[in-house]
């Protein structure tokens, strides 16, 4: 097995507990952060996304001064800076599907070994309506 | 209720550290982005000419053991979900946003907002907003999940 398919899975692994530690895989915790007007907010996802974004920030420091991973593989990074109909219309989706059911995908993943007949109904929609999207997208 | 409050922002805080951690070890050791999204999307073999499948498989395996690991060891993984209805209209509105959008909290939020990406910058205001409005008009709305 090569080194980076051993971190992938490592990072596997911590994604996974950290998302079921951080309480965001509830859905009613994650919608009783987006309801900022229902008298009883909970902050906990502000906590979640800012422990994460100010690691990942070290993490691309970091990244500037490589030319490879540490597993002396290349980087397959995103390269568009476009702003678009798609990108601006699919937020908008996402977000919708994200307040209807208090699920994005990766709580919705982990759902699978914590409740698992719910998050699969979930999750097999996810596929469907990503399946849709590959159909139709031009 | 204040110490409870205190509990639960230390555990969103400690589960942030560790899911930023897991994408910097993604980032740095991988050269991936650990966008959710786009992992399933890739290791459902929905992303034509990816390279990346075997990856996004052996991750979103890794996701769900790491998640069973925690809810085995802790025995406090609380799951409050809405009903089956509920779960698929959501569901299916988010894969299709996610893809169109090119991303979810993870890809948009975590990793590029940390990025400082453009499109990120614009997509993750974008999507916390069309959230929070979605659960404050289903509120007012009365629409009981």
């Amino acid at each position: 097995m090569n080194k980076e398919l051993i971190a992938t899975i490592i990072s596997g692994l911590i994604f996974g507990a950290g998302l079921a530690i951080s309480g965001m895989a509830d859905p009613v915790r994650v919608k009783g952060f987006l309801d900022i007007l229902g008298g009883n907010w909970d902050p906990t996802l502000m906590f979640v996304m800012g422990g994460a974004v100010i690691v990942m920030a070290v993490a691309w420091v970091l990244q500037k001064s490589m030319t490879h991973t540490w597993t002396g593989s290349e980087f397959f990074l995103p390269t568009s800076t476009t702003i678009d109909r798609p990108l601006i219309l699919g937020a908008v989706l996402f977000g919708i599907g994200w307040g209807i059911a208090g699920l994005c995908p990766g709580p919705a993943l982990i759902g699978l070994v914590l409740e698992p007949l719910s998050a699969a109904v979930f999750v097999i929609s996810m596929l469907a309506g990503m399946y849709i999207f590959k159909l139709v997208k031009p | 209720m204040i110490d409870l409050q205190d509990a639960m922002i230390n555990e969103g805080l400690i589960g942030g550290l560790m899911i930023g951690l897991a994408a910097a070890i993604m980032l740095l050791a991988a050269g991936r982005i650990a966008g959710i999204s786009g992992l399933v999307a890739s290791a459902a073999g929905l992303i034509s000419g990816s390279s990346n499948r075997k990856y996004a498989i052996f991750f979103i395996v890794s996701l769900l053991l790491g998640a069973w690991i925690a809810e085995v060891l802790t025995g406090q993984v609380v799951t409050r979900y809405p009903d089956m209805l509920t779960l698929a209209i959501g569901g299916l509105i988010v894969g299709y946003g996610t893809r169109m959008g090119s991303g979810c909290t993870s890809g948009h939020g975590v990793c590029g907002l940390s990025r400082l990406s453009k499109r990120s910058l614009f997509a993750t205001p974008i999507f916390m907003a069309s959230a929070i409005i979605t659960v404050t008009v289903l509120n007012m709305l009365g629409v009981d999940q």
